[in-house]
Protein backbone atom coordinates (compact mmCIF):
# COMPACT_ATOMS: atom_id res chain seq x y z
CA UNK A 1 0.00 0.00 0.00
CA UNK A 2 1.47 3.52 -1.02
CA UNK A 3 0.78 6.91 0.18
CA UNK A 4 -2.03 7.29 -3.05
CA UNK A 5 -3.48 9.72 -4.21
CA UNK A 6 -6.88 8.83 -3.06
CA UNK A 7 -5.17 8.57 0.35
CA UNK A 8 -3.59 12.09 0.17
CA UNK A 9 -7.05 13.43 -1.03
CA UNK A 10 -8.93 12.11 1.97
CA UNK A 11 -6.60 13.99 4.19
CA UNK A 12 -6.26 17.23 2.37
CA UNK A 13 -9.99 17.14 2.80
CA UNK A 14 -9.92 16.63 6.27
CA UNK A 15 -7.20 19.66 6.75
CA UNK A 16 -9.27 22.10 5.03
CA UNK A 17 -12.26 21.18 6.95
CA UNK A 18 -10.24 22.33 9.99
CA UNK A 19 -9.58 25.13 8.25
CA UNK A 20 -12.51 25.93 7.01
CA UNK A 21 -14.09 26.02 10.62
CA UNK A 22 -11.72 28.07 11.99
CA UNK A 23 -9.74 25.55 13.97
CA UNK A 24 -6.07 25.56 12.30
CA UNK A 25 -3.52 25.43 14.80
CA UNK A 26 -0.03 27.30 13.29
CA UNK A 27 2.70 27.59 15.39
CA UNK A 28 4.62 30.60 15.65
CA UNK A 29 8.29 30.78 15.53
CA UNK A 30 10.17 31.91 18.82
CA UNK A 31 13.57 32.96 18.32
CA UNK A 32 14.78 34.03 22.14
CA UNK A 33 14.23 31.61 25.56
CA UNK A 34 10.97 31.40 27.02
CA UNK A 35 10.69 35.02 29.14
CA UNK A 36 7.98 37.76 29.50
CA UNK A 37 9.34 39.38 26.05
CA UNK A 38 10.29 37.11 23.26
CA UNK A 39 11.03 37.24 19.68
CA UNK A 40 8.32 36.15 17.39
CA UNK A 41 8.43 35.00 13.58
CA UNK A 42 4.55 35.90 12.45
CA UNK A 43 3.64 34.82 10.29
CA UNK A 44 6.54 32.44 9.15
CA UNK A 45 9.10 34.30 7.08
CA UNK A 46 8.62 37.70 8.43
CA UNK A 47 10.97 39.56 10.04
CA UNK A 48 10.99 38.94 14.06
CA UNK A 49 8.99 40.87 16.51
CA UNK A 50 9.63 41.89 19.70
CA UNK A 51 6.43 41.22 22.11
CA UNK A 52 5.71 40.74 25.44
CA UNK A 53 4.56 37.29 26.17
CA UNK A 54 1.60 37.01 28.20
CA UNK A 55 0.19 33.44 27.50
CA UNK A 56 2.86 30.99 28.53
CA UNK A 57 2.63 28.89 31.57
CA UNK A 58 6.34 29.86 32.76
CA UNK A 59 4.07 30.77 36.52
CA UNK A 60 7.72 31.36 38.18
CA UNK A 61 9.61 33.11 35.57
CA UNK A 62 12.35 29.61 35.90
CA UNK A 63 12.40 28.70 32.32
CA UNK A 64 15.34 30.76 31.29
CA UNK A 65 16.56 31.16 34.42
CA UNK A 66 20.31 31.42 35.16
CA UNK A 67 20.94 29.13 38.18
CA UNK A 68 18.60 26.51 36.52
CA UNK A 69 20.60 26.60 33.06
CA UNK A 70 23.29 26.11 35.38
CA UNK A 71 22.47 23.85 36.70
CA UNK A 72 20.99 21.73 33.65
CA UNK A 73 24.41 21.81 32.36
CA UNK A 74 25.99 20.68 35.50
CA UNK A 75 23.19 18.05 34.81
CA UNK A 76 23.99 17.44 31.55
CA UNK A 77 27.84 17.38 32.06
CA UNK A 78 28.02 14.70 35.46
CA UNK A 79 25.13 12.37 34.08
CA UNK A 80 25.32 12.37 29.96
CA UNK A 81 22.58 13.59 27.42
CA UNK A 82 20.35 10.61 27.01
CA UNK A 83 19.32 7.77 28.98
CA UNK A 84 18.77 5.46 26.18
CA UNK A 85 16.36 3.18 28.31
CA UNK A 86 13.05 3.19 29.99
CA UNK A 87 13.16 3.66 33.62
CA UNK A 88 12.83 -0.08 34.61
CA UNK A 89 15.76 -1.85 32.08
CA UNK A 90 18.92 0.60 32.57
CA UNK A 91 17.24 4.19 32.54
CA UNK A 92 16.91 5.10 36.48
CA UNK A 93 19.81 7.22 37.92
CA UNK A 94 20.48 8.10 41.25
CA UNK A 95 19.28 11.27 40.39
CA UNK A 96 16.01 10.73 39.16
CA UNK A 97 15.52 9.01 42.68
CA UNK A 98 16.44 11.86 44.70
CA UNK A 99 13.85 14.14 42.08
CA UNK A 100 11.05 11.98 43.28
CA UNK A 101 12.03 11.81 47.02
CA UNK A 102 11.99 15.63 47.08
CA UNK A 103 8.98 16.15 44.92
CA UNK A 104 7.24 13.82 47.57
CA UNK A 105 8.47 16.19 50.06
CA UNK A 106 7.07 19.52 48.54
CA UNK A 107 3.97 18.15 47.99
CA UNK A 108 3.48 15.84 51.47
CA UNK A 109 3.02 13.08 49.83
CA UNK A 110 4.22 9.40 50.64
CA UNK A 111 5.94 8.59 47.13
CA UNK A 112 6.48 9.93 43.64
CA UNK A 113 7.38 8.44 40.00
CA UNK A 114 8.51 10.70 37.22
CA UNK A 115 6.87 10.65 34.04
CA UNK A 116 7.85 11.93 30.51
CA UNK A 117 4.90 14.44 30.93
CA UNK A 118 1.84 14.34 33.16
CA UNK A 119 0.02 14.11 30.05
CA UNK A 120 1.41 10.68 30.23
CA UNK A 121 1.17 10.67 33.75
CA UNK A 122 -2.52 10.89 33.34
CA UNK A 123 -3.26 8.82 30.44
CA UNK A 124 -1.24 5.97 32.62
CA UNK A 125 -2.43 6.41 36.13
CA UNK A 126 -6.37 5.47 35.89
CA UNK A 127 -5.77 2.19 34.08
CA UNK A 128 -3.22 1.13 36.21
CA UNK A 129 -4.49 1.53 39.63
CA UNK A 130 -8.40 1.07 38.93
CA UNK A 131 -10.44 -1.53 37.38
CA UNK A 132 -13.74 -2.66 36.56
CA UNK A 133 -15.03 -2.61 39.97
CA UNK A 134 -14.34 0.81 40.52
CA UNK A 135 -16.01 4.06 39.76
CA UNK A 136 -14.49 7.55 38.40
CA UNK A 137 -16.04 10.43 39.19
CA UNK A 138 -14.53 13.52 37.46
CA UNK A 139 -15.71 17.18 37.01
CA UNK A 140 -16.58 17.70 33.36
CA UNK A 141 -13.73 20.44 32.85
CA UNK A 142 -10.41 18.28 34.22
CA UNK A 143 -8.02 18.69 31.26
CA UNK A 144 -8.60 16.71 28.32
CA UNK A 145 -5.53 14.07 29.18
CA UNK A 146 -7.43 13.10 32.37
CA UNK A 147 -10.41 11.86 29.80
CA UNK A 148 -7.90 10.13 27.69
CA UNK A 149 -6.99 8.26 30.76
CA UNK A 150 -9.94 7.79 31.86
CA UNK A 151 -10.50 6.13 28.67
CA UNK A 152 -8.05 3.82 28.83
CA UNK A 153 -9.30 2.91 32.10
CA UNK A 154 -12.27 -0.04 32.38
CA UNK A 155 -13.75 1.11 35.74
CA UNK A 156 -16.78 3.23 35.10
CA UNK A 157 -16.62 6.50 34.19
CA UNK A 158 -18.72 9.26 35.53
CA UNK A 159 -18.91 12.92 35.99
CA UNK A 160 -20.42 15.85 37.89
CA UNK A 161 -20.66 19.49 36.96
CA UNK A 162 -17.87 21.65 37.00
CA UNK A 163 -17.40 22.38 40.60
CA UNK A 164 -20.87 21.42 41.91
CA UNK A 165 -20.58 19.80 45.14
CA UNK A 166 -24.35 19.08 45.46
CA UNK A 167 -23.91 17.23 42.08
CA UNK A 168 -20.84 15.15 43.15
CA UNK A 169 -22.21 13.86 46.48
CA UNK A 170 -25.31 12.22 44.50
CA UNK A 171 -22.69 10.52 42.48
CA UNK A 172 -20.92 9.54 45.48
CA UNK A 173 -24.22 7.59 46.84
CA UNK A 174 -25.55 6.66 43.43
CA UNK A 175 -21.77 4.23 43.45
CA UNK A 176 -21.87 2.88 46.92
CA UNK A 177 -21.82 -0.52 45.03
CA UNK A 178 -18.68 -0.04 43.70
CA UNK A 179 -15.39 -1.64 44.84
CA UNK A 180 -13.33 1.54 45.02
CA UNK A 181 -14.65 5.08 44.26
CA UNK A 182 -11.93 8.23 42.75
CA UNK A 183 -13.05 11.69 43.02
CA UNK A 184 -11.06 13.26 40.09
CA UNK A 185 -10.70 16.80 40.07
CA UNK A 186 -7.98 19.21 38.14
CA UNK A 187 -6.85 21.36 41.11
CA UNK A 188 -6.76 25.16 39.51
CA UNK A 189 -9.09 24.67 35.51
CA UNK A 190 -6.38 25.51 32.92
CA UNK A 191 -9.15 27.49 30.57
CA UNK A 192 -11.03 29.19 33.41
CA UNK A 193 -8.41 29.98 36.05
CA UNK A 194 -10.39 28.86 38.83
CA UNK A 195 -9.74 26.56 41.63
CA UNK A 196 -11.31 23.04 42.39
CA UNK A 197 -12.96 23.51 46.22
CA UNK A 198 -10.96 20.82 47.68
CA UNK A 199 -11.92 20.99 51.29
CA UNK A 200 -15.43 20.18 50.29
CA UNK A 201 -13.92 17.40 47.96
CA UNK A 202 -12.22 15.95 50.64
CA UNK A 203 -14.86 15.71 53.01
CA UNK A 204 -17.36 14.29 50.52
CA UNK A 205 -14.44 11.93 49.54
CA UNK A 206 -14.09 10.81 53.26
CA UNK A 207 -18.03 10.92 54.31
CA UNK A 208 -18.65 8.29 51.04
CA UNK A 209 -15.33 6.64 51.12
CA UNK A 210 -13.97 7.72 48.22
CA UNK A 211 -10.49 8.86 47.25
CA UNK A 212 -9.22 12.46 45.58
CA UNK A 213 -6.84 12.61 42.77
CA UNK A 214 -5.79 15.91 42.01
CA UNK A 215 -3.81 17.75 38.42
CA UNK A 216 -1.95 20.29 40.02
CA UNK A 217 -0.33 20.73 36.65
CA UNK A 218 -1.32 24.86 36.86
CA UNK A 219 -1.01 25.26 40.51
CA UNK A 220 2.74 23.67 42.00
CA UNK A 221 5.20 25.84 43.08
CA UNK A 222 2.60 28.93 43.23
CA UNK A 223 -0.64 28.38 44.59
CA UNK A 224 -0.36 28.03 48.38
CA UNK A 225 1.25 30.29 50.81
CA UNK A 226 4.65 28.55 50.08
CA UNK A 227 3.42 26.93 46.71
CA UNK A 228 3.10 23.40 47.52
CA UNK A 229 -0.36 23.87 45.59
CA UNK A 230 -4.21 24.15 45.49
CA UNK A 231 -4.10 20.92 48.29
CA UNK A 232 -2.40 23.60 50.69
CA UNK A 233 -3.93 26.54 49.38
CA UNK A 234 -7.44 24.61 50.90
CA UNK A 235 -5.92 23.72 53.98
CA UNK A 236 -5.84 19.97 53.16
CA UNK A 237 -2.30 19.33 52.66
CA UNK A 238 -1.33 15.66 53.12
CA UNK A 239 -5.21 14.77 52.78
CA UNK A 240 -4.84 13.61 48.48
CA UNK A 241 -4.14 10.62 47.84
CA UNK A 242 -2.36 11.44 44.28
CA UNK A 243 -1.48 14.07 42.77
CA UNK A 244 -0.32 14.47 39.47
CA UNK A 245 1.87 17.53 38.12
CA UNK A 246 4.07 18.68 35.85
CA UNK A 247 7.80 20.02 35.71
CA UNK A 248 6.37 21.64 32.40
CA UNK A 249 4.94 24.71 33.50
CA UNK A 250 6.25 26.50 36.79
CA UNK A 251 8.84 24.28 37.41
CA UNK A 252 11.42 25.14 35.10
CA UNK A 253 9.00 24.73 32.07
CA UNK A 254 11.03 22.06 29.88
CA UNK A 255 9.25 18.81 29.89
CA UNK A 256 8.66 15.47 32.50
CA UNK A 257 5.57 15.31 34.92
CA UNK A 258 4.76 13.05 37.76
CA UNK A 259 1.81 10.73 39.93
CA UNK A 260 2.18 11.51 43.52
CA UNK A 261 0.76 10.39 46.35
CA UNK A 262 0.14 6.98 48.19
CA UNK A 263 2.71 4.42 48.60
CA UNK A 264 1.16 1.93 47.02
CA UNK A 265 -0.74 3.38 44.19
CA UNK A 266 2.84 4.95 43.03
CA UNK A 267 3.97 1.92 42.88
CA UNK A 268 1.10 0.14 41.31
CA UNK A 269 1.77 2.35 38.55
CA UNK A 270 5.30 1.97 38.34
CA UNK A 271 4.77 -2.07 37.66
CA UNK A 272 1.43 -1.70 35.32
CA UNK A 273 1.22 2.06 33.69
CA UNK A 274 2.19 1.98 30.44
CA UNK A 275 3.43 5.19 29.73
CA UNK A 276 5.89 4.90 32.17
CA UNK A 277 7.14 1.26 31.40
CA UNK A 278 7.55 2.27 27.65
CA UNK A 279 8.77 5.37 27.57
CA UNK A 280 12.31 6.86 28.51
CA UNK A 281 13.67 7.85 31.17
CA UNK A 282 13.56 11.93 31.51
CA UNK A 283 16.89 13.24 30.11
CA UNK A 284 19.40 13.95 33.11
CA UNK A 285 19.83 17.47 31.96
CA UNK A 286 15.96 18.06 32.78
CA UNK A 287 16.62 16.24 36.29
CA UNK A 288 19.13 18.66 37.02
CA UNK A 289 17.57 21.85 36.55
CA UNK A 290 14.33 20.86 38.29
CA UNK A 291 16.65 19.77 41.35
CA UNK A 292 17.66 23.81 41.01
CA UNK A 293 14.16 24.39 40.78
CA UNK A 294 12.68 22.89 43.90
CA UNK A 295 15.75 24.56 45.65
CA UNK A 296 15.06 28.00 44.89
CA UNK A 297 11.57 27.96 45.26
CA UNK A 298 11.95 25.71 48.91
CA UNK A 299 14.04 28.39 50.04
CA UNK A 300 11.97 31.58 49.47
CA UNK A 301 8.76 32.11 48.25
CA UNK A 302 9.58 35.56 46.54
CA UNK A 303 8.34 34.16 42.98
CA UNK A 304 5.22 33.25 43.50
CA UNK A 305 5.05 36.19 45.97
CA UNK A 306 5.45 38.19 42.77
CA UNK A 307 3.58 36.03 40.61
CA UNK A 308 0.70 36.97 43.19
CA UNK A 309 0.87 40.54 43.12
CA UNK A 310 1.30 40.22 38.89
CA UNK A 311 -1.65 38.49 38.69
CA UNK A 312 -3.89 41.05 41.46
CA UNK A 313 -2.65 44.09 39.45
CA UNK A 314 -3.25 42.47 35.95
CA UNK A 315 -6.58 41.94 37.22
CA UNK A 316 -7.31 45.44 38.53
CA UNK A 317 -5.55 46.52 35.20
CA UNK A 318 -8.09 44.74 32.53
CA UNK A 319 -10.97 45.33 35.12
CA UNK A 320 -10.38 49.20 35.14
CA UNK A 321 -10.41 49.13 31.73
CA UNK A 322 -14.00 47.52 31.37
CA UNK A 323 -13.43 44.11 30.25
CA UNK A 324 -15.39 40.82 31.01
CA UNK A 325 -13.29 38.61 33.25
CA UNK A 326 -13.89 35.49 35.29
CA UNK A 327 -13.57 35.72 38.31
CA UNK A 328 -10.54 34.02 40.48
CA UNK A 329 -7.23 34.41 42.03
CA UNK A 330 -4.82 32.48 40.20
CA UNK A 331 -2.48 33.80 37.72
CA UNK A 332 -4.49 32.59 34.83
CA UNK A 333 -7.25 35.38 34.44
CA UNK A 334 -9.45 35.14 31.01
CA UNK A 335 -10.64 37.98 28.82
CA UNK A 336 -14.08 37.34 27.96
CA UNK A 337 -14.93 38.02 23.89
CA UNK A 338 -17.57 34.97 23.77
CA UNK A 339 -17.25 35.20 19.99
CA UNK A 340 -14.97 32.47 18.28
CA UNK A 341 -14.28 35.08 15.30
CA UNK A 342 -13.83 37.89 18.06
CA UNK A 343 -11.11 35.90 19.60
CA UNK A 344 -9.13 35.03 17.00
CA UNK A 345 -9.16 39.20 15.53
CA UNK A 346 -8.49 39.99 19.07
CA UNK A 347 -5.80 38.35 19.69
CA UNK A 348 -4.05 39.14 15.70
CA UNK A 349 -4.20 42.57 16.83
CA UNK A 350 -2.37 42.52 20.03
CA UNK A 351 0.33 40.98 18.31
CA UNK A 352 0.25 43.82 16.01
CA UNK A 353 0.36 46.24 19.40
CA UNK A 354 3.39 44.09 20.50
CA UNK A 355 1.29 41.58 23.09
CA UNK A 356 1.59 37.88 22.76
CA UNK A 357 -1.65 36.17 23.68
CA UNK A 358 -4.05 33.68 21.93
CA UNK A 359 -7.57 33.67 21.80
CA UNK A 360 -9.40 30.08 22.87
CA UNK A 361 -12.36 28.73 21.55
CA UNK A 362 -14.44 26.10 20.69
CA UNK A 363 -13.48 23.20 21.48
CA UNK A 364 -11.31 24.12 23.90
CA UNK A 365 -13.67 25.89 25.59
CA UNK A 366 -17.40 25.53 25.33
CA UNK A 367 -19.13 27.22 22.41
CA UNK A 368 -20.01 30.67 22.95
CA UNK A 369 -17.07 30.67 25.92
CA UNK A 370 -14.12 32.32 23.57
CA UNK A 371 -11.52 34.25 25.63
CA UNK A 372 -8.31 35.72 25.56
CA UNK A 373 -6.71 33.45 27.69
CA UNK A 374 -3.73 35.25 29.60
CA UNK A 375 -1.57 34.19 32.36
CA UNK A 376 0.50 35.78 34.63
CA UNK A 377 4.57 34.68 34.97
CA UNK A 378 6.99 35.86 38.00
CA UNK A 379 9.18 37.16 35.44
CA UNK A 380 6.74 40.25 34.36
CA UNK A 381 7.82 43.11 35.77
CA UNK A 382 5.10 46.58 36.13
CA UNK A 383 6.35 47.59 33.53
CA UNK A 384 5.31 45.06 31.19
CA UNK A 385 1.85 44.67 32.57
CA UNK A 386 1.58 48.46 32.34
CA UNK A 387 2.68 48.42 28.80
CA UNK A 388 0.17 45.30 28.02
CA UNK A 389 -2.69 46.97 29.16
CA UNK A 390 -2.43 50.11 26.94
CA UNK A 391 -2.54 47.47 23.84
CA UNK A 392 -5.54 45.71 25.70
CA UNK A 393 -7.24 49.38 25.99
CA UNK A 394 -6.28 49.85 21.71
CA UNK A 395 -7.74 46.68 20.93
CA UNK A 396 -10.74 46.89 23.02
CA UNK A 397 -11.47 50.27 21.72
CA UNK A 398 -11.63 49.21 18.50
CA UNK A 399 -13.55 46.79 18.69
CA UNK A 400 -15.95 48.62 20.92
CA UNK A 401 -16.00 46.06 23.44
CA UNK A 402 -14.90 47.88 26.39
CA UNK A 403 -17.76 48.38 29.24
CA UNK A 404 -19.50 46.13 28.06
CA UNK A 405 -20.92 42.62 29.92
CA UNK A 406 -21.75 38.83 28.83
CA UNK A 407 -25.28 39.63 27.31
CA UNK A 408 -24.14 43.16 25.75
CA UNK A 409 -21.32 41.07 24.06
CA UNK A 410 -23.06 38.49 23.06
CA UNK A 411 -25.60 40.20 21.59
CA UNK A 412 -23.29 43.10 19.64
CA UNK A 413 -21.67 39.93 17.84
CA UNK A 414 -24.61 37.80 17.72
CA UNK A 415 -25.89 39.64 14.61
CA UNK B 1 -44.65 17.05 25.23
CA UNK B 2 -44.96 13.06 25.79
CA UNK B 3 -44.06 11.80 29.34
CA UNK B 4 -40.53 10.18 27.94
CA UNK B 5 -39.68 13.27 26.09
CA UNK B 6 -40.35 15.00 29.40
CA UNK B 7 -38.17 12.55 31.43
CA UNK B 8 -35.33 12.92 28.96
CA UNK B 9 -35.76 16.54 28.54
CA UNK B 10 -35.91 17.01 32.55
CA UNK B 11 -32.35 14.67 33.12
CA UNK B 12 -30.69 16.59 30.40
CA UNK B 13 -31.37 19.81 32.34
CA UNK B 14 -30.32 18.77 35.48
CA UNK B 15 -27.17 16.42 34.81
CA UNK B 16 -25.58 19.09 32.20
CA UNK B 17 -26.76 22.52 32.20
CA UNK B 18 -24.57 24.30 34.29
CA UNK B 19 -25.98 26.51 37.22
CA UNK B 20 -26.24 30.25 35.48
CA UNK B 21 -26.70 29.13 31.93
CA UNK B 22 -29.94 30.33 30.77
CA UNK B 23 -29.99 28.05 27.53
CA UNK B 24 -32.97 26.47 26.73
CA UNK B 25 -33.47 23.10 25.47
CA UNK B 26 -35.73 21.95 23.57
CA UNK B 27 -36.48 18.39 21.52
CA UNK B 28 -34.52 19.56 18.58
CA UNK B 29 -31.55 21.80 20.47
CA UNK B 30 -28.50 19.94 19.73
CA UNK B 31 -27.05 18.25 22.54
CA UNK B 32 -23.16 17.42 21.68
CA UNK B 33 -22.71 19.04 18.74
CA UNK B 34 -22.87 22.12 20.39
CA UNK B 35 -20.81 20.70 23.37
CA UNK B 36 -23.59 20.90 25.93
CA UNK B 37 -22.76 17.20 26.15
CA UNK B 38 -19.75 15.55 25.67
CA UNK B 39 -19.06 11.88 24.35
CA UNK B 40 -17.63 11.44 27.62
CA UNK B 41 -20.23 12.68 30.01
CA UNK B 42 -22.79 11.06 27.30
CA UNK B 43 -21.91 8.02 29.80
CA UNK B 44 -24.37 8.95 32.43
CA UNK B 45 -27.47 9.69 29.96
CA UNK B 46 -26.91 6.25 28.46
CA UNK B 47 -26.81 4.52 31.94
CA UNK B 48 -29.70 6.51 32.86
CA UNK B 49 -31.95 5.64 29.88
CA UNK B 50 -31.01 1.61 30.53
CA UNK B 51 -31.72 1.64 33.97
CA UNK B 52 -35.05 3.63 33.86
CA UNK B 53 -36.63 1.97 30.43
CA UNK B 54 -34.90 -1.51 30.98
CA UNK B 55 -33.46 -1.32 27.93
CA UNK B 56 -30.06 -2.21 26.57
CA UNK B 57 -28.50 -0.12 23.89
CA UNK B 58 -25.69 -1.23 22.46
CA UNK B 59 -22.29 0.60 21.92
CA UNK B 60 -22.85 0.62 18.42
CA UNK B 61 -26.12 1.95 18.52
CA UNK B 62 -24.83 4.51 21.42
CA UNK B 63 -23.40 7.04 18.42
CA UNK B 64 -22.90 10.87 19.32
CA UNK B 65 -25.51 11.42 16.35
CA UNK B 66 -28.13 9.23 18.39
CA UNK B 67 -27.46 11.21 21.05
CA UNK B 68 -27.50 14.80 19.51
CA UNK B 69 -31.22 15.79 20.72
CA UNK B 70 -33.85 14.68 22.96
CA UNK B 71 -36.02 13.97 19.79
CA UNK B 72 -33.36 11.55 18.54
CA UNK B 73 -32.26 10.11 21.83
CA UNK B 74 -36.80 9.41 22.37
CA UNK B 75 -36.35 7.65 19.35
CA UNK B 76 -33.49 5.32 20.25
CA UNK B 77 -35.00 4.13 23.67
CA UNK B 78 -38.49 3.78 21.58
CA UNK B 79 -36.83 1.56 19.59
CA UNK B 80 -35.07 -0.41 21.64
CA UNK B 81 -38.13 -0.71 24.06
CA UNK B 82 -39.80 -2.15 21.24
CA UNK B 83 -36.89 -4.89 20.31
CA UNK B 84 -37.04 -5.55 24.49
CA UNK B 85 -38.81 -5.31 27.72
CA UNK B 86 -39.54 -2.00 30.02
CA UNK B 87 -42.11 0.68 30.29
CA UNK B 88 -42.11 3.39 28.32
Amino acid sequence: MSFSDTVRHSYQSDIEGIKTTGLFKEERYIHSPQSSEIEVEFPVGSQTKKCINICSNNYLGLSSHPEVIAAAHAGLDARGYGMSSVRFICGTQDIHRELENRLSEFLGTEDTLLFPSCMDANAGFFEACLNEQDVMIADRLVHASIVDGMRLCKAMQDTYKHSDMSHLEEKLQEHQDKRFRMVITDGVFSMDGDMAKLAEIVALAEKYKAMVFVDDSHATGFIGKTGRGTHEHCGVFGKIDVITTTLGKALGGASGGCVSGRRELVEMCRQRARPYLFSNAVAPVIVGGALKVLDLISTTTERRDKLEWNAEYWRGLLKEAGFDLKEGHTPIVPVMLYDAKLAQDFARDLFDEGVYAVGFFFPVVPKGQARIRTQLSAAHDKHHLDTAIEAFKKVGKKHGILGLGKKELVAKFAA
Amino acid sequence: MDEITKVVRDYIIREYVQEGDDREISETTPLLSSGLVDSFSMVSLLRFLEKKYAIHIPDADATPEAFDTVQRIVALVRRFHRAGVGSV
